[in-house]
């Protein structure tokens, strides 16, 4: 068929088969992510499964005996490790949000805050190690300790906390302050009695998302000269820890195929921790976005 | 009226409040110290160390005699940040475009949280998968000379970490494109897939920019993945298949090892930590900035 030249020609059913074909692809290719996640978990789950057993849970580490080898004292690690941080970056990252949400006037002060945090939070976690070693290990004498490691762990997750609790409290309407204060409140009885009651679960699914994401840092403990093997659960704050994703990291770089079975079962610990957290952290925010009151 | 107790209570608690602030400042600047002190350390010794550590080809600190050249790290970095990028962008871009565009709310509902516990498995798992998987049962079937230790496993699993970065920030640019610049396409008889292509990606170029350099700037820090699976060769190469060193990965290594602190070979680790936070720093910084250019668009 010939048609005269600038003659608009629709080709309508091509160009939507050409598009449904494009979709195809385009569904395709995001199922990767979610096929790579599949593969992986079954994968370390066939490899772990095996050594999960109870005296894995209870058993401290051993180099020369794979089979007795367990996971106890970075299981204590971690759990001291994440107290730390919890009890450092949860008043110290919401306090900041305060200020730049409620306290702060708009200026060139709150700017350079809100730059300096972005930024932060794109700081290689790695880099924070190499603070904390200087800060904490060397300076401030903490020696190679949990306080120093927890420390460490705050100040890499406080941007997380910060922008998510700004996040929430941004979404809390404008109306609920404007009543408080008409009623005679103060800007803190304002903030602490009606802002942050609403605003809680979005900071909490923040901060719970930041502690997953400290709970498999492992990079800023190994600058900070955090041991690999520790036969002992730490007592108090001042003691040497390891972590669990630092004993992982050990089995794996042994070559021996005894330990990479146990560093899978590390990471089936590892995940059945951080997988829950996150769905949590997930559903309470859907949870919140649903039950909205405003 | 506020009693000058109440009155005092506020004043206290506001500065309480700036002081938590300031403790990111404070970051910051520690970070920024640190990094150019020690690194002033390892460059004392020698003016001419700094010449070498930025034009030099050969980084062999543990040898005698040691040579600093941190450009085989820089290499390596790259190398593994580039391969993961080049896989991620695609299919990131293509999650996004999906989600944004295509998906119902049913799929989206499923598929968006699912992709956040992709982005909230720690790294020293990732290095473990391309350690005993991809390497041995896919890499090595398929091109018979990889090494153990090798760059494309790394950046294989640092792509796949940095999918979820992409794909959410691009969905986000792609959702702030105006509902009637679509419609007024679709006015003159476009088809989805040319709404999508020519109206909604264009528009939303910066901000696709912008998740890009973020995804970028992430490979380039990844550190365990990288530690664990390229192995701890530096070297001035593109083939992916062999053993290099990244800026992370020599750091790990001389953190682990028994270099004695205060020796130089350990003082380097803050002069290549001070290069990698200058990279990170200016890839985010630019990424900021297009995205603002992008906000300011449609508002």
């Amino acid at each position: 068929m010939s048609v005269a030249p600038g003659i608009f020609v629709p080709r309508l059913q091509r160009r939507r088969r050409i598009g449904t074909a494009v979709a195809t692809m385009c569904a395709l290719l995001s199922l990767i992510g979610v096929l790579f996640l599949g593969v992986l978990l079954v994968r370390i789950g066939k490899e772990g499964w095996e050594s999960l057993t109870p005296t894995f849970l209870t058993n401290f580490p051993s180099v020369l005996n794979p089979e007795q080898a367990g996971i106890k004292s970075a299981l204590w690690g971690t759990l001291w490790l994440t107290l730390v941080t919890v009890v450092v970056s949860l008043p110290v990252g919401v306090a900041a949000a305060v200020y730049l949400e409620e306290f702060a006037r708009p200026g060139r002060l709150r700017w350079f805050i809100h730059i300096n945090i972005s930024n932060l939070a794109g700081v290689p976690s790695i880099v924070y190690g190499i603070l904390g070693l200087a800060m904490f290990v060397r300076w401030l004498h903490l020696g190679r300790s949990v306080l120093a490691g927890g420390l460490t762990l705050a100040l890499l997750v406080l941007p997380v906390v910060i922008i998510a609790s700004r996040e929430a409290l941004a979404g809390v309407p404008k109306s609920i302050r404007l009543a408080a204060y008409a009623l005679g409140a103060t800007r803190w009885q304002t903030v602490w009695s009606h802002v942050l009651p609403a605003a809680l679960p979005g900071i909490m699914t923040g901060v719970i998302l930041a502690l997953s994401r400290a709970i498999g840092e492992a990079a800023p403990l190994l600058i900070l000269g955090a041991l690999t093997y520790v036969a002992f659960v730490p007592s108090g704050p001042m003691d040497a820890f390891t972590a669990l994703p630092l004993q992982i990291y050990d089995w794996i770089d042994r070559p021996q195929p005894e330990f990479h079975r146990l560093a899978a079962a590390g990471i089936i610990l590892l995940l059945g921790i951080l997988l829950p957290m996150n769905a949590v952290a997930i559903g309470v925010r859907a949870w919140h976005q649903r039950k909205k009151a405003w | 009226m506020l009693s000058t107790l109440g009155r005092f209570k506020e004043r206290t608690i506001h500065a309480a409040l700036f002081l938590s602030a300031a403790v990111s400042v404070a970051t910051t600047a520690g970070i920024i110290w640190v990094l150019v002190y020690e690194s002033a350390f390892f460059f004392r010794c020698d003016w001419s160390l700094l010449t070498e550590f930025l034009t030099g080809t050969e980084w062999t600190p543990l040898y005698a005699p040691p040579h600093f050249g941190v450009l085989p790290l820089i290499c390596g970095t790259f190398l593994i940040a580039g391969g993961a990028l080049l896989m991620a962008l695609p299919i990131g871009l293509a999650t996004a475009v999906f989600l944004s565009e295509y998906a119902p709310s049913s799929v989206r509902s499923v598929l968006k949280p699912l992709l956040e516990i992709l982005a909230g498995i720690p790294t020293v798992v990732y290095g473990y998968f391309a350690l005993t998987f991809v390497t041995p049962l896919v890499l090595q079937p398929l091109f018979p000379n990889t090494e153990v230790f090798n760059a494309a496993s790394a950046a294989l699993v640092v792509g796949v970490m940095i999918i979820p970065t992409i794909s959410s920030l691009c969905d986000d640019a792609l959702r702030a494109v105006p509902r009637s610049l679509r419609e007024a396409a679709y006015a003159l008889s476009a088809t989805k897939l040319e709404v999508s292509t020519r109206i909604v990606l264009p528009a939303a170029l910066s901000g696709v920019m912008a998740a890009v350099l973020l995804g970028l700037a992430r490979a380039t820090g990844e550190t365990m993945a990288v530690a664990i699976a390229a192995g701890m060769t530096p070297k001035m190469t593109l083939n992916p298949f062999v053993s290099v060193q990244t800026l992370t990965g020599y750091m790990v290594q001389v953190s682990q090892g028994d270099t004695p602190a205060g020796s130089i070979a350990y003082q380097s680790i803050f002069a290549v930590g001070l290069t990698l936070f200058t990279i990170t720093l200016a890839i985010n910084l630019i990424a900021h900035r297009v995205l603002r250019g992008f906000r300011e668009a449609y508002e």
